[in-house]
């Protein structure tokens, strides 16, 4: 067959709804599209495991503690279910870990943004993973199967993720003066990030056009957005807590809220490698990666060494 | 890369009297260590009573390209469906 024909073939069953497998046929451009789509989601959850796990060893209590112990291994599992997912297209772990640590792979901006008190827990819990969910359950109906069936278990997960940090901004905003003040003031913070990790604007943004009729995406970057917008504004006003945008208001017409422009010039600047943190993240990445470089080849040679092992029994039970 | 542990496929059993059922894939230097990797990242919240590894080198799966042929001598046996057959509607328990 010619690859026009293929790739008629594969636009066919992508129109039919039928998902693509690992082993099937796929033009180039939807392979590398989706290794470097899938590899930055798991370089996200990788690097997102370092705003959180900061907090550890000071979370108020037994109970908190224990929340955000598990809500930080589930990160790492989701990273770990999608380099998983990027390996099925013939990527390799390393070379995609590499990737990471030279500071050429991208990862979500929103973790180049500092927590600075125990509100912003909350904050990220019930922004950032809001946010996160918006457009990981659109994924799950991704065209590329190892993809969308990581995305299932991730949205499963993710859902607990959410709801702890909600409820630590409800015990916030329904505490002291002083406690209620962190919790605006983190989500004064946290509110224009979590916007900008839709993306930019359908107009600007250069990928989407193909990534809607593959098929890998199905809601384009400002619609996810509008419907973030829509189901956080009440639960911010049950918390009591005002959303920092003047230009915010429900829009009868349309039956969305209107809200103000996103900083485009701040958005592209963390993208860049500017942000507050995107040395600090990359380089506890690079030392996490260079402390257990003994634990991975001690742990090859123990393998080995088990091998070797076996051998002389069983060439000595041949004989 | 030299030091680069091998992938395996997970394999779970959700619950006694259900099959294992193909979760994913990860990577550990030897079987031993697949389990327990596989149980870190796939039974967090109880999803398995058992977990079958299976090296991913050692799978031998069929070819895409080839599922037609390889399939098409079972599409055309509808007489090998019940459905096939027509039963009299004074027949029960059939």
């Amino acid at each position: 067959m010619t690859s026009l024909n293929l790739e008629a073939l594969f636009q066919s069953k992508i129109d039919e709804e039928i998902k693509i497998e690992p082993k099937d046929w796929m033009p180039d451009a939807y392979r590398k599209t989706l290794i470097r789509q899938i590899s930055q989601h798991a370089h996200s959850e990788i690097v997102g495991m370092l705003p959180e796990g900061n907090w550890i060893t000071r979370a108020p209590s037994l109970r908190r503690k224990l929340i955000l112990l598990a809500k930080v291994q589930d990160e790492a599992g989701h990273g770990l279910y999608l380099y998983s997912a990027a390996e099925t297209l013939g990527a390799n772990r390393d070379d995609l870990v590499q990737q990471l640590l030279a500071g050429k792979a991208k990862y979500s901006s929103i973790f180049n943004y500092p927590t600075l008190n125990w509100a912003d827990l909350g904050a990220i819990g019930w922004l950032v993973d809001g946010a996160a969910i918006m457009n990981q359950v659109m994924l799950t109906r991704t065209s590329y199967g190892p993809y969308a069936r990581a995305m299932v278990r991730i949205c499963k997960e993710e859902s607990f993720h959410q709801r702890q940090g909600y409820e630590i901004m409800i015990a916030m905003a329904n505490g002291s003066p002083e406690q209620k003040a962190m919790a605006q003031d983190s989500l004064n913070r946290w509110w224009w990030p979590s916007l900008m990790m839709f993306g930019p604007h359908d107009s600007e943004s250069t990928h989407s056009d193909q990534a809607m009729k593959w098929k890998i995406k199905r809601k384009s970057n400002d619609e996810l957005r509008q419907q973030f917008v829509d189901v956080t504004v009440p639960q911010a006003e049950y918390l009591g807590l005002t959303i920092p945008d003047t230009k915010l208001r429900w829009n009868e017409a349309r039956g969305h809220y209107d809200f103000g422009e996103i900083d485009w010039e701040e958005f592209w600047s963390v993208v860049k490698g500017n942000g507050p943190c995107n040395k600090q993240r990359l380089k506890a990445r690079i030392k996490a990666y260079e402390d257990g470089a003994w634990v991975r080849e001690a742990a090859v040679a123990h393998a080995a060494k088990k091998e070797q092992d076996k051998l002389p029994e069983s060439s000595a039970k041949a004989a | 890369m030299k030091n680069e542990w091998p992938l395996w496929e997970v394999f779970i059993r959700s619950k006694s009297g259900l099959s294992h059922k193909h979760v994913g894939s990860l990577h550990a230097s030897d079987a031993e260590m697949a389990v327990e990797n596989a149980r870190d990242l796939y039974t967090r919240r109880n999803e398995g009573v058992s977990i079958w590894v299976v090296a991913s080198k050692d799978i031998t799966a069929s070819d895409p390209d080839d599922s037609d042929p390889l399939f098409e001598p079972a599409k055309d046996k509808i007489y090998r469906h019940p459905t096939f057959y027509e039963v009299p509607n004074e027949v029960t328990h059939m």
